[in-house]
């Protein structure tokens, strides 16, 4: 497997404080990859240092397979978490400034422009200022500032804060098609919920320190604890919950007696449902089996709680 | 185009189209000249109004006469008493009453003499009251002392010792000072230079940071290339605007010249041949020649190599001081908490400026002028008011001269090396007014 990205063990100091330690982390190309964990856990300084601003105290990153360098930029866009864009310029020159730092030529990102103006249908802003504009005007700029010299790895920091759901819609989009035309992508986010549906990888970073990274379904099957969500049509159901109980583990559990109706929660001692299955087929019509797979966030808390037992 | 000349054509282009930078260039030669007329015109008004005095004179000591002049005239009370001379003049709403009792000596009558007004009377006045007694006491005393008036009148006579240099040229008495003064402004340029472009660079550097797209743009530049782009731009804006100065300023003399039908050639001819423009300029003979000397002792100043050092003093020093004021920028939020780092930078010049003017004026090659013009925070002022006075014998020694600006020079490195380290760090720093102890641990990171 390709990466488009390796960081190994990445170090990094301010003063005393550690704002990463010996961080490890591979990218896999065309890949959206989740960089969760709470605030102050080090994201940030991570993608930063992916995007040279700062560089780490020890370890290195590799680009494509090659040592970071300056160059890599124009290969990489970065919407941070803290970004705006001069209030008193007006829309046009700015972006055709920021793209050219970026080190497209004046033609190519006028080009371009024009084409990401169409598409999100923002033709009319080009001689607007920045101050004229609202917040989610403002957002749809930055965006497009991120991806318009075509880079191979995108990097969003918190993309959603800020947006309303409907702009949010538009820029997930968005970034699923990129995605489908062969851009790598990184979602660096505390709110872990947001990205889950759409991250194929994800690493959890804690108090500086990586605690967890890999694929998330394969993740998830590592973390999952076999509980199962049981709804099915059954007289007498309190006997039988109670009768179930000796055997197995049941965490929740409600009945409807007017509706015969029996709600459950039940953890198996493994994977195997079919003794299971086949025991409450025979007594009843079953209407819901569901496994509850656990969120990126009850990952998390697991494995910091698992950590500070270890320490 | 590169990224550096990308930025600097953005913080250019920024500030010139900036609406108050527009307004400023413009409306600032107007408000000079508007604020200079005004000044006159309520100095005129102020001194228009007359004042009357009354004069009660009770002794045969002084004369009446206090001659009038165009603010005070004087009105002479006759066979009255103090009580009812002191009703006149407020009755008559005169300035004050100027009473002269009897006596036996002047003496006797000069310390007993009042002047009285309804409020503290102006200086002016009182001076000019002053000088009369201070006169008439001199000359009885050098009455008892048996000189004559003529006599007298025959000592008085015009001094004044005259200098001249070993090598034979004759020196002009305030010659320094005048040089000084040429030199004093230039650094006085500078100071103004640095304090007001300084604060828009750093200005600049908290826009940047309040509207968060510092991040954006570190992502594509250099931290140092973006901090010299911004010192570079906003320099150019500044120069841009000297140069409409110089340039409006030359126009408007030139035609205000033409209005008043005076002949600008002459005066380019006077500047070149003293003397030439003798019928323009009608004076005495002795005051002409001491003129022309004058002229051609500003001639002889050395103006090219002035303008040269001038301007390497003014990009070191201008590059130092705006890279500190970057670092300002980025270490705080907002411009309310740049006061308490704002005020060393300004010490240093504040310093330049007054040491300038105490001491290099009078001496420009003391022990304080030398020792300030070497040292790096305070010499590109300092050192320009003593360049007037020439490079080498008889002016600033040449090994001075490269001492300072090596020394310059090596400051710059040091200061933006540091200034680029803190700014670095400082633009990613939200939230809170670090202290000089958070500074200086930034340097580290």
């Amino acid at each position: 497997m390709n990466s488009i990205l390796i960081a190994e063990q990445i170090t990094k100091q301010f003063g005393s404080h550690f704002a990463l330690k010996n961080v490890s982390l591979e990218i896999p190309t065309n890949s959206i990859y989740g960089l969760l964990g709470p605030n102050g856990a080090g994201k940030t300084t991570l993608l930063r240092i992916i995007n040279q601003i700062t560089y780490p105290d020890s370890g290195h990153v590799l680009f494509n397979g090659e040592p970071l360098k300056a160059e890599h930029i124009s290969l990489i866009g970065y919407l941070p978490e803290e970004r705006g864009l001069y209030k008193s310029m007006k829309v046009g020159e700015q972006v055709m400034y920021l793209a050219q730092l970026r080190g497209l030529s004046k033609a190519e990102a006028k080009k371009r422009l024009l084409y990401w103006f169409e598409r999100l249908e923002i033709g009319d802003w080009w001689n607007k200022k920045i101050q004229e504009l609202s917040k989610g005007m403002a957002q749809k700029i930055q965006f497009i500032v991120t991806v318009l010299h075509e880079p191979k790895l995108l990097i969003f920091d918190e993309p959603f804060s800020g947006f309303d759901p409907i702009n949010a819609n538009i820029i997930k989009e968005e970034i699923l098609h990129l995605k489908e035309r062969g851009t790598s992508i990184i979602f660096s986010t505390h709110r872990m919920e947001s990205v889950e549906e759409i991250c194929e990888y994800i690493a959890l970073l804690h108090n500086a320190e990586k605690i967890l990274d890999g694929k998330l379904s394969d993740i998830k099957k590592q973390y999952k604890n076999n509980i199962f969500n049981v709804g099915m049509a059954i007289q007498e159901g309190e006997t039988f919950i109670n009768e179930l109980a000796q055997k197995f583990q049941i965490t929740s559990s409600a009945y409807d007696k007017a509706q015969a109706e029996l709600q459950f929660q039940i953890q198996l001692p493994s994977e195997d449902t079919r003794h299971l299955l086949n025991h409450l087929s025979s007594r009843g019509t079953v209407h819901n089996f569901v496994e509850t797979i656990p969120s990126a966030n009850d990952i998390f808390i697991k494995t910091v709680q698992s950590k500070s037992v270890h320490e | 185009m590169s990224k550096l000349g990308l930025i600097i054509k953005r913080e250019y282009l920024a500030k010139v189209r900036n609406k108050s930078f527009v307004i400023m260039t413009f409306l600032s030669p107007i408000l000079m000249v508007g604020m200079v007329v005004l000044i006159a015109y309520l100095t005129k008004i102020n001194d228009s109004e007359t004042r009357v005095v009354s004069v009660l004179n009770e002794s045969n000591y002084f004369s009446t006469d206090f001659g009038s002049t165009e603010s005070t005239s004087y009105v002479v009370f006759k066979d009255l008493n103090l009580e009812e001379a002191k009703d006149s003049t407020l009755a008559l709403n005169f300035y004050g009453l100027l009473y002269i009792p009897e006596g036996k000596t002047v003496e006797d009558v000069a310390k007993r003499a009042y002047f009285f007004t309804k409020e503290a009377p102006n200086s002016s006045v009182i001076d000019k009251l002053d000088a009369v007694f201070q006169e008439r006491l001199r000359q009885e005393k050098l009455v008892d002392l048996g000189v004559s008036a003529q006599e007298f009148e025959a000592i008085e006579s015009g001094f004044q010792l005259q200098t001249e240099t070993f090598e034979g040229i004759q020196n002009l008495k305030g010659i320094n000072e005048i040089k000084a003064i040429i030199g004093g402004g230039f650094g006085y340029l500078i100071m103004m230079f640095i304090i007001i472009y300084g604060g828009f660079v750093m200005r600049s550097v908290i826009e940047e940071k309040t509207s968060r797209i510092i991040e954006v743009i570190i992502s594509s530049v250099k931290p140092f290339q973006l901090m010299m782009g911004k010192i570079i731009g906003t320099s150019l804006a500044g120069l841009t605007q000297f140069a409409i100065w110089i340039f409006s300023a030359s126009l408007l003399l030139f035609v205000v010249m033409s209005f008043l039908g005076l002949d600008t050639s002459g005066l380019q001819n006077a500047a070149v041949l003293p003397g030439a423009s003798v019928n323009s300029m009608p004076a005495m003979p002795s005051e002409l020649n001491e003129m022309q000397m004058y002229a051609n002792e500003l001639m002889q100043i050395p103006w090219a190599m002035l303008i040269f050092f001038f301007m390497i003093y003014f990009i070191l020093g201008y590059l130092i001081y705006s890279s500190i004021y970057a670092a300002i920028g980025a270490a705080v939020d907002n411009e309310t908490d740049t006061q308490q780092f704002i005020f060393p930078i300004i010490l240093p010049l504040m310093l330049a400026i007054y040491v300038g003017f105490f001491s290099v004026f009078g001496n420009p090659h003391g022990p304080i002028a030398v020792g300030f013009s070497l040292f790096p925070l305070t010499s590109p002022i300092v050192m320009l008011m003593r360049l007037p006075g020439g490079i080498g014998d008889g002016g600033v020694p040449i090994w001075q001269l490269i001492l300072s600006i090596a020394m310059l020079v090596g400051t710059f490195i040091g200061i933006v090396w540091l200034a680029a380290k803190i700014y670095r760090v400082g633009i990613l720093m939200y939230g809170k007014k670090p202290s000089y102890k958070e500074l200086f641990k930034w340097l580290k990171y």
